[in-house]
């Protein structure tokens, strides 16, 4: 079978197929043998990693897949240091570090961001996360471990709580969800309800999502929890951050007391997932983060059609 | 008062633009976005809520001498789908077409999102919309997805003009 993913980019969930999303996912098992000793399918590959925003996971996922794939990275992991500081523009220095690579991974502040670059550049663009907008391979990683610790997706209740609004990885996980046969619950607190630009595209695709705040009943109708921090650095005005800092939090009387649903996470959490939960067989977003390095080198095994597909 | 003598109350035009059925009430928006005001030399002829055969009512617009542009046609879309344009040379009227809301609009507004990337300084993007909903208008931004209806877009555009 031909790979349609060569020599495209990856910057939102909205265009991507069950059948594409699946073929990801399929050949993200496939990496697993190498997860730990790496191949070289990659050598002599250079990814750029542009990170505009901080970023533990993703950064580090997306280097540590590059060189398990046998490739290097060049980046920088903040703007401090680049020649953004001096007054460049994004499409400058996209244009600049896009001479030295093969592919590349940016996150930006900027909604679009990502869109913009993938124009702009003949080179893989990934989305690593453009504002509030999208997060497309966290979605991956996401429908993933679900696949992986659940046996499928189909006829799973997912219940997405904490921040609906300014999450871009509850945004892109819902958009990828009408893909799937799921029950879709949505638990969050009045002012971070997801929006309603997003609440319109699930409906037209035929996911009609329960809102509520109601975290026991939601805990108890799941079969996994979706938890998200609520995000200070998103909320135009502080003063609004601080009336929901502290909405939820899901510990482990909740869980118990509900069927202990499977609970992810994107990480990192603040205060909405007690540690108390930690030891627990259900609670699996470490493993989940982990998933971002077999699922980031089958993506770019693809978008540069590495040998060994 | 007679059919005719309603008619008599619109003067004919020698050269310029008239545009029909624009959605009653909606003459002085696309007045505003068309960027005309009292101190125009061309005349005007403005009439709100007309009898209409094709709608109950209608708003119509007529203009000396003023030639639509694509984006100015475009604009006229956005807030009146079903307005037709009428091209007037010699009191005739050389060329009558619907106008036409475009797939894509480019560069004709901005979004309304401060943090979308068609807002930061000096990117080399413009902004760019499709049309998410006809009837009652909302459009989405192709690049950070949000979503403006016919209010935000007519303010931002009589704003603009």
């Amino acid at each position: 079978m031909p790979n349609t993913f060569e020599g495209t980019d990856f910057i939102t969930i909205r265009d991507k197929t069950r059948e594409e999303l699946e073929i990801v996912m399929d050949k993200a098992r496939q990496m697993e043998q190498y997860r730990n000793v790496g191949t070289d399918s990659a050598r002599g590959h250079l990814m750029g990693t542009l990170f505009f925003e901080p970023s533990t996971r993703t950064r580090i996922s997306f280097q540590a897949a590059m060189k398990r794939l046998g490739g290097d990275t060049v980046g920088f992991p903040s703007p401090e240091g680049s020649s953004v500081q001096k007054g460049e523009t994004l499409a400058d220095t996209l244009r600049t570090v896009s001479q030295y690579v093969d592919i590349l991974v940016l996150r930006h502040p900027s909604e679009g961001s990502a869109k913009l670059a993938a124009e702009l550049l003949d080179i893989p663009v990934m989305n690593g996360g453009d504002g509030s907008a999208n997060h497309p391979t966290q979605t991956l990683l996401d429908l993933y471990t679900i696949r992986k610790e659940l046996g499928k997706i189909d006829g799973k209740t997912i219940t997405l709580a904490g921040d609906l609004r300014y999450s871009r990885t509850t945004r892109s996980l819902a958009r990828a969800l009408t893909r799937f046969d799921v029950e879709l619950i949505l638990n969050s607190p009045e002012q971070l309800k997801m929006k309603e630009d997003l609440l319109v595209e699930l409906e037209e695709k035929g996911l009609s999502p329960k809102e509520t705040n109601d975290l026991e009943s939601s805990t108890a109708e799941a079969d996994l929890i979706y938890a998200t921090r609520i995000q200070k650095e998103r909320f135009p005005d502080i003063s609004e951050y601080k009336k929901v800092a502290h909405a939820y939090e899901i510990d482990k009387d909740l869980l118990e007391k509900n069927g202990e649903p499977l609970l992810l996470h994107p990480l990192p959490r603040v205060n909405e997932i007690n540690t108390d939960v930690d030891d627990m067989d259900n609670t699996v977003f470490f493993n989940q983060a982990g998933n971002g390095v077999p699922v980031r080198m089958a993506l770019i095994s693809l978008l540069l059609d590495l040998p060994g597909r | 008062m007679t059919p005719d003598k309603q008619k008599m109350k619109i003067t004919r035009i020698e050269n310029g633009t008239v545009i029909d059925h624009i959605n009653p009430g909606s003459a002085l928006k696309v007045f505003g976005i068309l960027g005309l005001d009292e101190d125009e030399e061309s005349s005007i002829t403005i009439a709100i809520r007309v009898n209409s055969g094709k709608m109950s009512e209608k708003d119509l617009l007529k203009i000396e001498d003023k030639f639509l542009t694509p984006k100015e046609s475009a604009m006229i879309a956005l807030i009146s789908p079903r307005a037709t344009i009428n091209i007037i040379r010699s009191f005739e009227v050389d060329e009558k077409h619907p106008v036409e809301l475009p797939e894509k609009l480019t560069g004709i507004f901005d979004c309304d999102n401060p943090n979308c990337i068609t807002n930061q300084d000096r990117e080399p993007v413009e902004p760019q919309f499709e049309v998410a909903e006809k009837e009652e208008l909302s459009v989405r931004c192709l690049y950070c997805d949000n979503l403006m209806d016919e209010g935000q877009v007519t303010h931002q555009l009589i704003q603009e003009s």
